[in-house]
């Protein structure tokens, strides 16, 4: 069942799997969601089992039911998918609604087409935007974090969320920043003090994960890097120019789940180009459109658009960037 | 006889305009967000669906080929203006939910397929039986998706509620609900024909 | 009947032909529906007027004027008049700050300055958020929430600007927006309070 090595021969085989890879995303994900069990308490993990259970037994009903072949559960991408839907809600999330997404993260993102290998989005994502169109007060209040699992939980808007509902109200970023709802800080945002889903909350914890990722070579610098270098430099642009409409980009680096969704969403295998070029090319597309929905757009966070939106357009870069036939001279 | 039936029976299942052939999908996923709105869609296009078709079977020898096009046009046009000025009159809250979809049912694919694959080559009477068979078809398909979308994004069927509205998932009343549904909807007809051949 | 040949004569005939009867059935319908049309417009905003209104008995659509307010829009005003005598206005108040387009809200007032009703008439808001504003702000079992039956004070503000009313949750923009549109219609009110309602409860 390796469907990951698409490229021309010749292929030495390594000792990666599809098992295997996704074991080392799970271990990529753990610190990050220690962080998020100690931020978020018990909500936290009660919608982080919810999603894996669901998406594991969704898959597994799914193959053996309605598509009548043998259930591959036990390659882990279905609890990766879980784990990356539950990091992308609100820890106070209705469990119902997290079922409903893992349904529909599973079903319609990953089986109609065909079971993993031939779904063109990413599933976990899928759902999140799902979701996010369909319970839209519940994908943008978001608790805020506590210390202690037993100190009542609040709620609140995300920076990006006050910043873009300020701006709209007419005033710039030094008058926002001053408001009483505006307690946040880059240092915070570093360790996971700030309202936000469950897995965007911790830019250090997630770093960790990538480091990680990067050393067992399961994913290579170029998605998440290109990513973060557009980001930088076109927020950084906008900023220069007008530094009273436009937040700076460390602001954009550390908020909205970038870190999340750079590291762990982009970069997944079946979405994702192939080769190193038209993984520049991907990622450069996605902190464009990034920025350009999170300044110019409607909704606060546009990272999720933005990676399915590249995510359709995987198989036009992998047409005009194929590598090289080995031997072939032009 | 039987023949006859057939001509009106084709529409609903084996030939569905919608779920088989795939035609007017603009108004098919525009209309769709309630099933009283996918239903008056229905009713209007297949109100000039049956006009059109009679009218056009009985001009057929007296519009020469090279103009057919255009002519088929202002008569489905006039048909549309009819309908959408009786509908502004007498049913002024459902116009206004179709509104900009009325005037679209000019150029919706089956109107004009229809005419041009069968109203132009059958008997006046044929026509309108493909016509009501084709519309009951189209209507049958919209209500049938816009049922389900009004049930999954509000807990109502027309405007009846089943469960209570909190539960709703409003992205099935909104666009994406509407590809996903039909999605689906597609996939049902097509196991229904596989298992019966 | 023998198909018709296509040419040119024959085409032109057809064309012609067809055109002037279709434009002929076209005119007939227009007519008839011409009246009926123009009904159902009018019930419309006056069933948009009756819903916001104290109970009155004149027309006010017959009688409806436009007042300047600061920034130098005009807004429509609609007086509900009971045996000659103002009882109320209904405003059609509109805004530009709403999250998507315009929003457009029919506000009506008692002569005291209470809002006795408003009806959301257009608006482009996110639906499930912003869209929900005509049952958020006029739900009257809750009153950190509700505008009706309430004379517009400073306070009307959502509660992020330092006022009283809670705003619909996650749609701060879309309940500034609303506050804003009332505003307006309030100035409005407080227009016709000063000049017309003197000169016209004033015996003729």
């Amino acid at each position: 069942m390796n469907k990951l090595i698409i490229s021309p021969s010749p292929h030495i085989h390594g000792e990666f799997s599809t098992k295997r890879l996704m074991r080392d995303v799970i271990i990529a994900l753990l610190p990050a969601l220690c962080v998020s069990f100690y931020f978020f308490g018990l909500g936290a993990m009660t919608v982080v089992c919810v999603a894996v259970i669901s998406c594991v037994v969704f898959e597994y009903l799914i193959q053996k039911f309605l598509l009548k072949t043998t259930p591959t559960v036990n390659d882990y991408s279905a609890i990766v998918t879980g784990l990356i839907l539950a990091f992308n809600l609100p820890s106070n999330f209705p469990l119902w609604l997290v079922v409903v997404g893992s349904l529909i993260a599973i079903g319609v993102g990953k089986m109609v087409f065909g079971g993993l290998g031939n779904n063109p989005f990413n599933p976990a994502l899928v759902g999140r935007v799902f979701l996010l169109i369909a319970r839209p007060v519940e994908m943008t209040t978001w608790p805020l974090p506590i210390n202690m699992i037993t100190a009542d939980a609040t709620t609140g808007a995300t920076p990006l969320a006050i910043i873009k509902e300020g701006l709209k109200n007419g005033l710039t970023i030094d008058q926002i920043k001053s408001q009483a709802d505006y307690t946040f800080t880059y240092l915070d945002s570093l360790w996971g003090q700030i309202g936000g889903s469950l897995g965007e909350v911790s830019a250090i914890a997630l770093l960790l994960g990538f480091a990680y990722l990067l050393v067992r070579k399961v994913i290579t610098w170029h998605i998440p890097i290109t990513i973060f270098l557009t980001v930088t430099v076109f927020s950084g642009t906008l900023h220069l120019v007008n530094p009273n409409q436009f937040i700076d980009p460390v602001f954009h680096l550390l908020t909205g789940g970038m870190i999340l969704g750079a590291v762990y969403m982009a970069t997944d295998y079946v979405t994702s180009p192939m080769t190193h070029k038209g993984m520049i090319v991907y990622g450069t597309g996605i902190g464009l459109i990034t920025i350009a929905i999170r300044t110019f757009g409607s909704y606060p966070e546009g990272l999720s658009f933005a990676i399915l939106f590249m995510n359709a357009m995987v198989p036009l870069i992998n047409k005009y960037m194929k590598p090289k036939l080995f031997g072939e001279i032009k | 006889m039987s023949k006859k039936i057939n001509i009106l029976t084709n529409g609903i299942l084996k030939e569905n305009p919608v779920l088989v052939l795939l035609l007017g999908m603009c108004p098919t996923l525009g209309t769709t967000s309630s099933a009283i709105n996918g239903f008056g869609m229905g009713i209007a296009t297949t109100f000039v669906l049956i006009c059109s078709n009679m009218v056009i079977s009985m001009l057929k020898n007296f519009i020469p080929d090279k103009v057919r096009i255009p002519a088929f046009i202002v008569i489905i046009a006039s048909f549309v203006t009819i309908v959408e000025m009786i509908m502004q009159a007498y049913m002024p809250p459902l116009y206004e939910s179709l509104g900009l979809f009325i005037p679209l049912i000019v150029v919706n694919c089956i109107v004009l397929g229809r005419a041009e694959a069968f109203a132009s080559k059958n008997s006046t009477f044929s026509s309108i039986l493909d016509g009501i068979g084709m519309g009951a078809g189209f209507t049958l398909a919209l209500t049938v998706l816009g049922s389900i979308r009004e049930f999954l994004g509000t807990g109502k069927i027309f405007n009846f509620q089943i469960y209570p509205e909190d539960y709703g998932l409003l992205a099935f009343v909104l666009a994406p609900g509407a590809f996903i549904v039909l999605g689906f909807l597609i996939v049902i007809v097509n196991k229904l024909k596989t298992t019966k051949n | 009947m023998e198909k018709l040949k296509s040419s040119f004569k024959n085409m032109l005939l057809s064309l012609a032909l067809i055109s002037i009867v279709v434009a002929g059935l076209l005119a007939l319908v227009y007519g008839m529906t011409k009246e009926p049309i123009s009904q159902a417009e009018k019930q419309k905003q006056e069933k948009a007027i009756k819903d916001v209104t104290p109970d009155f008995n004149n027309n006010p659509t017959d009688e409806k004027f436009e007042i300047e307010i600061s920034g130098g829009d005009k807004l429509t005003v609609f007086p509900a008049k009971k045996d000659g005598k103002l009882v109320g206005i209904a405003v059609e108040t509109n805004t530009k700050k709403g999250f998507s387009g315009e929003i457009k809200i029919m506000v009506g007032f008692d002569i005291d300055g209470v809002i006795k009703n408003y009806s959301v008439l257009k608006h482009a808001e996110t639906p499930g958020l912003g869209a929900k504003m005509q049952e958020w702000f006029s739900d009257t079992s809750k009153p950190t929430q509700n505008v009706v039956n309430r004379k517009w004070n400073s306070n009307m503000k959502v509660k992020k600007d330092g006022g009283e009313i809670d705003a619909i949750t996650a749609a701060t923009i879309s309940s500034r927006a609303f506050m804003d549109a009332l505003n307006r219609a309030y100035e409005v009110y407080l227009k016709v309070n000063e000049s017309d309602l003197q000169t016209q409860e004033s015996p003729e």
